[in-house]
């Protein structure tokens, strides 16, 4: 299981949950568990998020491997200028 | 990615060659957007918008399609409608369907054989409006009853019984805000406005678009991301990406503003319907009216303070527009806004609402500007106000590895100690300073990213090396591509060319943003040269007779791994590629990714103000610039984005924003008016480069081009206020508005 | 309207062109005569990206008419260079990296070699007051100032 950190708009689909627990190896597969297990998270999945894992930022990298004791958090996709 | 052993000794890497385009550009060889023509060539023009909102009753282009010389008119019927929001946005903005959304929204546009003729036939097109109310101001667009800009374009996250004008809602932070405030000796709360600006970029748009019979085009652009102009005019033309070739020219500036499609869909669009290429250029005011300026901002900050100097909550909330179409910014500038900090306790709230303002479009760091404008100048006042000094404050509270930042993940090694120990340090901060001035510093940060890169590296004959890269080249980046190439290849710099080449030449390439291209670009020659360099490798172990494992690559050349392996003298890059066709064909590397683990890069600016309290004219008397680049593999043009950016923030700070009448319509689309800082303005712009290393790439580089415009506005605030004796909480501080302040 | 037939001289050599009476000197430059060094940044004077100069006076192209050509001298970014011999302000502004996006670097070389003509020591001041009716989005200036000075020092030694 691996903990994800989701920023504090997102907890409305989560019951105010800031943290929670899904079963996942890979990026993909966080979000794939998010979407299931909380269905109000999909359009901001959709739209676009990155992940942070460790402090280093994945913008988009589906089979980025997450260990169980990573720190995982979820930001917004990321855009510069 | 895992990566091998980091490189901290360099040969080529850190020196300042001269870079390749340089003879072209002070020749004036060099071909920019507008530079370029093709036989039969048509000149387009665009009618645009003069109401801010408006429905479009009905537009009669009967009377320009019969002016002879008029080839094509189109208006936004004449586009598909994409099915994403995205998508259809940008086609929205390149011309306005239904309604008008801001004054210069594109309505129609022609192609003709003549500038006058393309003229005089946007004159005879009859556009029939009816004016809407209008809301140009960003928390006027959030009352209830404010005219809606567009209905129904509010994401999930947007709480009910907002105004229809407000689309995203975003939330960073954590801990107990109200036990944090209860800690504090100080809490002040302040509330702070700045206007749109624009990138300013002296070139405007560009394109020439030539869309033959057969369904295939070719484009010619100035853009910072040509891929990225494939992708969206490809899909806004319903043609497929490999029928569209878009090349890029040397660009004059983009900054973040040429991300983006604007006049490309309607050139092409007009060059399908009259068979010939067309070519459309803006004019200035064409580029303030209908491009994309930042957005503008409304911001309520609140900070507590012990009286040693910690800080025990933050708390700010922003309002920002991106003008008429929805806008993620806001979620950039929320986690931006107390980066700098080790907070127990941090919030941000951010809100993005509509207004009938053009479409908002990145400059440098979006978003961070203004939060950080906001954050730094609460974290001076309580500074002021405790008499501390805003230095050991900074270092006092400065985010460092282990800390837990205010947007969510845990820092690795940064560089923001290091800066600030550095301006401490310099003789900049302890230089007296004399009647009617004042000092201010900021510390400012960006994430920076890596990004979809492609590069591929050619070794010819004679030794010499072509590399291509898909990222135009904004900066410099093409020398310090070069260089990084040389230091892997080990040749001379001079035997290296690199070029920019065209969206068939490579896979995708992300646009030149993020401050991504000498980490991802880099990252990406570099392994390509590896590759090359495993060939050459294999191709003098069969000259050897012995396996390739036992070859190594030293200064250049082949050479047996060890007393084992033989004794051969090198084969030199020269040698070894001057019998490649007999060896087994050309030599070649190549890298494709999506480069993730940028680093980020903090910044401290320090600058000296002096303000004359009779007019309100603000002196900029010093500067200096403290940023983190990781590694500079050209101190030149690290320099050099340091000090751009910090004079555009100068700009930003002092005297740039974008001016709206009561009618809703844009005052100042000119040089004049909108008043970009000249040399005359500035004083030396100092620079010192520090270097942590991202252990995300091979030299441990950082990107370096967004961070320097985010300390700047603060910074000068700080300044400023410091100087006057009064606090100023909105953008510009131009003189009238200093003035305004300091009868109180 | 009419057209005009202009007889000029541009770097040195003998041009004619056709333009129309209210057409810029800029567009004929850049449309007309395959001169695009100089370049458009706003079409009013604002910026100094399109300076030429005429009959030795530093003007932006914009704001003169290509017929008021007729007859005079005009100098641009094309003909600062002899042959391949750069100009020492070319060869300060590439070692000095006084350029980023290179748009502004044809004017502004432009001007500062007619402040060099009239002022062979300016001081650093004097450079930016010159250069003011110059915008440069890109560099902040600096290394542009510096690049003007390596470029002085060198043309007073020679």
């Amino acid at each position: 299981m691996v903990k994800v950190k989701l920023w504090g708009s997102l907890r409305h689909w989560t019951d105010g949950q800031s943290v929670v627990e899904v079963e996942a190896k890979t990026f993909k597969d966080l979000l794939d568990r998010l979407c299931e297990t909380y269905p109000g998270l999909a359009p901001q999945i959709r739209r676009g998020v990155s992940m942070s894992l460790d402090g280093v930022i994945y913008r988009e990298a589906w089979f980025q491997e997450i260990r169980p004791d990573s720190e995982v958090v979820l930001m917004p996709f990321m855009q510069g200028g | 990615m895992a990566l091998d052993q980091p490189k901290r000794e360099f040969r080529y890497v850190g020196t300042r060659p001269n870079r390749p385009d340089g003879v072209d550009k002070v020749t004036g060889r060099a071909q920019y957007g507008a530079d370029m023509t093709a036989p039969g060539m048509l000149t387009g023009a665009i009618l645009r918008s003069p109401h801010p909102h408006a429905k479009i009753v009905s537009i009669d282009t009967s009377a320009a399609a019969a002016i002879p010389g008029v080839r094509a008119v189109i208006t936004g019927a004449d586009f598909a409608r994409p099915d994403d929001n995205f998508l259809r946005d940008v086609q929205e903005n390149c011309m306005a369907r239904e309604k008008v959304l801001y004054d210069g929204h594109a309505v129609a546009a022609v192609a003709a054989t003549s500038a006058a003729i393309a003229k005089a036939a946007l004159k005879a097109i009859k556009v029939t409006y009816q004016a809407l109310p209008h809301v140009t101001d960003v928390d006027a667009a959030m009352k209830p009853g404010a005219p809606v800009v567009q209905a129904g374009r509010a994401l999930e996250n947007v709480p009910g019984g907002m105004s229809d004008n407000v689309t995203n809602a975003c939330e960073f932070g954590h801990g107990d805000l109200d036990a944090g405030f209860a800690k504090a000796d100080l809490v002040i709360d302040r509330s702070f406005k700045t206007a749109a600006t624009h990138q300013g970029y002296i070139e405007p748009h560009a394109c020439l678009a030539s869309v033959t019979a057969d369904g295939k085009a070719d484009l010619w652009c100035c853009t910072q991301g040509h891929f990225f102009v494939r992708t969206l005019c490809s899909a806004i033309m319903g043609m497929e990406a490999s029928q569209l070739r878009v090349t890029p020219s040397e660009i004059g500036g983009g900054f973040g503003g040429k991300t983006t499609v604007f006049i490309e869909p309607v050139a092409l669009a007009l060059s399908k319907m009259a068979g010939r290429p067309v070519k459309i250029v803006m004019a200035r005011d064409e580029v303030f009216r209908a491009t994309g300026p930042t957005v503008s901002s409304s911001m309520d900050v609140r900070i507590g303070m012990t009286k040693d100097g910690r800080i025990t909550a933050g708390e700010a909330n922003l309002r920002y527009s991106g003008g008429a179409f929805p806008c993620g910014t806001v979620d950039m500038g929320a986690q931006a806004a107390f980066a700098a900090y080790d907070l127990a306790a941090v919030r941000t709230y951010g809100w993005n609402a509509l207004t009938n303002r053009p479409k908002e479009a990145a400059y440098r760091a979006p978003g961070a500007p203004q939060a950080i404008y906001a954050v730094e100048s609460v974290v001076d006042e309580l500074c002021q106000k405790l008499g501390l000094d805003p230095l050991m404050v900074r270092l006092k509270n400065a985010a460092k590895k282990g800390t837990l930042s205010s947007y969510g993940p845990t820092f690795n090694e940064i560089g923001l100690e290091a800066t600030l120990q550095a301006a401490k340090a310099h003789p900049h901060y302890t230089a007296p300073l004399g009647k009617n001035q004042g000092r201010g510093l900021s510390c400012g940060f960006w994430f920076n990213f890596g990004g979809n890169t492609c590069v591929s590296l050619n070794i010819n004959t004679d030794g010499t090396v072509g590399v291509t890269e898909g990222n135009p080249d904004i900066g410099g980046s093409r020398a310090s591509i070069s260089l990084m190439a040389a230091e892997e290849l080990g040749i001379p710099y001079e035997n290296i060319r690199t070029i920019v080449a065209d969206t068939n030449s490579l896979g995708f390439n992300d646009v030149t943003d993020g401050s991504r291209v000498t980490f991802a670009v880099g990252l990406a020659t570099i392994k390509a040269a590896r590759d090359a360099i495993g060939k050459m490798k294999a191709r003098a172990a069969k000259f050897w007779g012995i396996d390739e494992e036992a070859v190594n690559w030293v200064d250049g050349a082949a050479v047996p791994a060890g007393p084992n392996a033989g004794k051969f003298p090198p084969l030199s890059l020269a040698e070894i590629a001057a019998v490649s066709p007999q060896t087994g064909g050309p030599i070649a590397g190549h890298y494709e990714v999506n480069v993730d683990g940028a680093g980020v890069s903090f910044g401290v600016h320090l600058v000296d103000v002096e303000v004359d309290p009779e007019t309100g004219f603000t002196k900029v008397l010093r500067y200096t610039v403290f940023q983190d680049a990781g590694k500079a593999v050209h101190p030149d043009y690290v320099e050099g984005q340091m000090q751009g950016g910090a004079v555009q923030g100068i700009g930003w700070a002092l005297n740039e924003e974008y001016i709206y009448g009561a009618d809703g319509r844009l005052q100042n689309p000119g040089f004049l008016d909108y008043r970009i800082p000249v040399a005359s303005d500035l004083p030396k712009i100092d620079t010192v480069i520090l270097e942590i290393p991202n252990p995300g790439h091979p030299y441990g580089v950082r990107g370096v081009g967004e961070t320097p415009i985010v300390p700047p506005l603060a910074a000068i605030a700080n300044a400023v206020s410091r100087a006057a004796g009064v606090r100023l909480t909105e953008l510009p501080m131009s003189p009238p508005r200093i003035l305004a302040a300091l009868k109180g | 309207m009419k057209s005009l037939h202009i007889s000029t001289t541009i770097n040195g050599d003998p041009v004619e062109f056709i333009c129309d009476p209210d057409e810029p000197l800029l567009d004929v430059l850049r449309n007309r005569l395959g001169l695009t060094g100089a370049k458009e940044g706003c079409g009013t004077g604002d910026c100094g990206a399109c300076s030429v100069t005429l009959d030795g006076r530093l003007v932006c192209a914009c704001l003169v008419l290509g017929a008021e050509a007729q007859g005079a001298e005009i100098s641009t970014i094309e003909g600062m260079a002899l042959g391949d011999h750069l100009h020492p302000l070319q060869r300060a502004f590439i070692d000095g990296a006084a350029l980023q996006c290179g748009i502004c670097t044809p004017g502004i070389l432009i001007a500062a070699k007619a402040l060099l003509e009239k002022n062979a020591s300016p001081s650093d001041e004097e450079v930016r007051y010159w250069l003011a009716g110059n915008l440069c989005r890109c560099t902040g200036y600096d290394k542009i100032i510096a690049a003007v000075q390596v470029a002085a020092a060198e043309m007073r030694s020679a």
